[in-house]
């Protein structure tokens, strides 16, 4: 091989997919000029990109669920800013921000995920409902999604008629239908056995690696190994970590 | 120990030469530890010396065809009928380093913790790579791979949690 044809080797290029969230010295202070504010979050800064998957670690009380709020659009930083899908949040009204969730994230959460009175379709058809797109385009894309998770064949089933792993599928169908590319998970296989909660995990990579973007909060380790990078949150801090825990 | 009763436990399906025997050994565990032809003559030797072996044959070019006596059958039996023991915990260097660790003076524990649980996870990740490579539905020889995989993949993310508590109990004194 020549030095040229090593020289071009991809992992001299820089990382051109582009970033979904953006966190710039993000803050959230609580109880901002009162006595005893709390630090939920002290100047964090991540990006994750298309097709990349970030696991965030750290004890109870660390700003994990506070990182993810901001990760989504639920609450806005008291300093720095976060940028999801190219617009700051920083700015934004509750109106806005609502619509910039309904766009661009999904949430996929350890339980609760699902309406129960709704059917696999309708869960997943919901959100594109609420963004005004139309029921038979709604419920093209919900037969789309659903099969991307492999689980089409649930379509008109009600959550009660699914097993724990089913339902969290249809969850991740959900939170990735129509354009919304950026999915944020909290211990999603917090209640599944080992075997279903790996199948959940070979669901969300694959989605991630088909082109979304995901940011997972999980205590547990293993589930944390599926990301392509592990960052550690205490005390509102990310922890310096080792350079190896990138691997990609 | 484990090599040796692998290697009854492999005679006990029929008699195999010692080239064959490591070969075998490898691809049922996944290829996960690999033994050299040395250690599987040795091994072959001190069970002949202790009749839980015999040849069976000897080729034109001197390879020898191992396999079990009544004794050695017996023992096979005996091994997959009594647990592995677990009386006696693998001295772990991890786990000696990180008590070490927090109450050595002029050593800071949390940094050692710290670095620890890098690389744990660095290795879990591999592992978890490497798992998701697998051939889906997974199968033959693969399969041996992927539940030695889960074991080792357990046991780093059980090392990882204790290194969360033992984090958790030094900052917490």
């Amino acid at each position: 091989m020549s030095v040229e044809a090593r020289s071009t080797e991809p992992a001299a290029l820089p990382d051109r997919r582009p970033v979904l969230l953006s966190l710039n010295d993000a803050a959230r202070v609580h109880g901002e000029g009162t006595a005893v504010p709390v630090r939920a979050l002290n100047g964090v800064s991540l990006e994750v990109r298309v097709g990349e998957l970030v696991a965030v670690m750290g004890p109870s009380g660390s700003g994990k669920s506070t990182l993810l709020h901001l990760a989504g659009g639920l609450d806005t930083p008291t300093s720095g800013d976060v940028v999801v899908d190219g617009v700051s949040i920083a700015g934004l009204s509750v109106k806005a921000r609502a619509a910039l969730r309904r766009r661009s994230v999904g949430y996929v959460f350890q339980d609760l995920n699902l309406v129960p009175a709704l059917t696999a379709a309708e869960n997943v058809m919901l959100p594109r409902e609420l963004d005004g797109v139309g029921t038979r385009q709604a419920r093209l894309e919900a037969r789309e999604a659903l099969r991307e998770v492999g689980v089409e064949d649930l379509f008109d089933r009600f959550p009660e008629e699914m097993s724990g792993g089913q339902q969290q599928r249809v969850a991740i169908a959900r939170a990735l239908v129509g354009p919304r590319r950026l999915v944020l998970a909290d211990e999603p296989t917090g209640a599944l056995d080992s075997l279903t909660g790996e199948a959940i995990m070979k669901v969300l990579r694959a989605r991630v690696d088909e082109g979304a973007a995901g940011l997972l909060v999980t205590h547990d380790a293993q589930h944390a190994a599926w990301a392509d990078r592990v960052v550690f949150l205490r005390d509102g801090k990310m922890v310096e970590s080792a350079a190896g825990s990138r691997i990609s | 120990m484990s090599v040796r009763q692998s290697l009854l436990a492999i005679l006990s399906e029929g008699s195999q030469y010692g080239y064959q025997l490591r070969h075998e050994f490898e691809v049922r565990t996944g290829r996960t530890w690999p033994i050299n032809i040395g250690q599987v003559y040795t091994t072959l030797n001190r069970l002949v010396r202790d009749g839980l072996v015999e040849e069976a044959e000897r080729g034109e070019d001197g390879s020898v065809n191992y396999r079990l006596t009544y004794s050695g059958r017996e023992e096979v039996e005996r091994w997959w009928g009594t647990p592995v023991d677990r009386q006696a915990p693998n001295r772990d260097e991890v786990a000696i380093k990180v008590a070490l660790a927090a109450t050595a003076p002029g050593v800071d524990a949390f940094a050692v913790i710290h670095r620890q649980k890098a690389e744990t996870l660095r290795v879990l990740q591999g592992y978890t790579k490497e798992k998701r490579s697998l051939p889906d539905p997974v199968q033959g020889d693969a399969l041996a791979r992927q539940l030695v995989l889960d074991h080792l993949i357990f046991v780093a993310e059980a090392e990882a949690r204790w290194l969360d508590l033992v984090e958790q109990r030094l900052r917490a004194r």
